[in-house]
């Protein structure tokens, strides 16, 4: 292998024991991103490689997957910023998920968990009232828009130890979406949220490690948000409003 | 589907209510843990000055109310605090079912409050 050649290892097959790595040498590129390896090993070298992209520039969340180790949006990961001294790449799908094929995960369990979260606003206003004035300054609204740019890529969840462990908790997608219509003044669904994101399969397992915080690539923080879940859920639960 | 959606939505409700409430009170516990463990740390600092013997120990405790009612509530905050954080590393780490982490942890707050509780009277009755 050349100097400018990369050593990248992709995940082919199935989870645990019926797939495994495969090397492949990528030529090297100025500015080349992880998703521009994936899709260079697909084109030129093997085109039965399977992996998931759409938008290529950080706005679907389509293309998360596990770098030497780590959650990231493939397409905003510079190779230089993550491969290792070795010179090695390593690509894997993201943990916590089943994997369909090679790079591609099955989301399904990700998106119904964002259901059973309440994940979906209930106002109760139709089409013909005036539209609701909700200030900007509020604490409400301020912890609401800290969480509502989640695009739902699953990197907080691929990255989540409390996942690996319980695999029916929430994570932390679903509970920041449903920590943002809690503080939404307009829902009217609270209490039965709450009582969707209470216990140890909800906002009560998180030991607030942080890691979901620390990957999400939209700097949000789910970790305060699920903070402020169970502060609320423990409070509603003990003034017996649950 | 969770192991928590099989059940009957009343009784996964329950068990997710207890579970807040559990959260809630461990986190009262630590908060008196914190004050008891500083309150702990620096009487020993302060009785262990110029040396120590059992038997000024039990001058100081033998029929002391206020050490009495201090060690009680510091037991009765580990036997809140201690069992709740048990069953979360039964279920997460030992991969145990839910009612066993419960039961375990039940199980270790009456330990810790009869073993604590019977502690804290061998140092306070007099002539024990």
């Amino acid at each position: 292998m050349d100097e400018k050649s990369l050593n990248v290892r992709i995940w082919r097959g199935g989870a645990g024991e019926t797939g495994r790595f495969v090397g492949y040498a990528v030529p090297r590129r100025d500015s080349q991103t992880v998703l521009d390896v994936v899709t260079q090993v697909q084109r030129a070298i093997d085109p039965t490689l399977s992996y998931r992209f759409a938008c290529r520039v950080g706005m679907c969340g389509s293309c998360a997957m596990t770098v030497n180790g780590q959650a990231c949006w493939t397409c905003r990961t510079h190779v230089a910023k993550v491969v290792g001294d070795d010179g090695v790449l390593e690509i894997a799908p993201l943990a916590n998920l089943p994997v369909v094929k090679d790079l591609a995960t099955d989301m399904s369990v990700f998106f119904d968990k964002w259901a059973r979260a309440r994940g979906r606003f209930q106002g109760a206003q139709t089409r013909h009232d005036d539209f609701a004035r909700v200030s900007p300054d509020t604490p409400e609204r301020q912890a609401a828009n800290a969480g509502i740019e989640c695009i739902g890529c699953a990197v907080c969840y691929g990255s989540c130890d409390v996942v690996q462990w319980r695999p029916d908790f929430l994570g932390p997608a679903a509970l920041n979406r449903a920590w943002t219509l809690v503080n939404d003044v307009r829902d009217t669904d609270r209490t039965e949220r709450l009582r969707a994101v209470a216990g140890d399969a909800g906002c009560h397992s998180c030991h607030t490690q942080g890691s979901c915080t620390e990957r999400c690539p939209k700097g949000i923080a789910p970790t305060l948000a699920i903070a402020g879940l169970k502060r609320t859920v423990a409070r509603a639960a003990v003034n017996r409003e649950l | 589907m969770n192991a928590a959606d099989c059940r009957a939505p009343d009784a996964a409700l329950r068990d997710a209510v207890a579970q807040a409430r559990r959260w809630y009170w461990q986190r009262i516990s630590a908060m008196v843990l914190a004050v008891c463990v500083l309150l702990h740390l620096a009487g020993m600092v302060w009785a262990v000055r110029g040396g120590l013997s059992a038997a000024e120990i039990l001058a100081r405790t033998q029929g002391n109310v206020l050490f009495a009612a201090f060690y009680a509530v510091f037991v009765g905050a580990c036997a809140v605090h201690v069992p709740i954080g048990l069953a979360s590393i039964a279920r997460e780490w030992w991969q145990w079912p839910p009612r066993a982490a419960l039961w375990f942890a039940r199980a270790v707050t009456a330990a810790l409050l009869v073993l604590g509780l019977r502690a804290v009277w061998g140092v306070y009755a007099p002539g024990a």
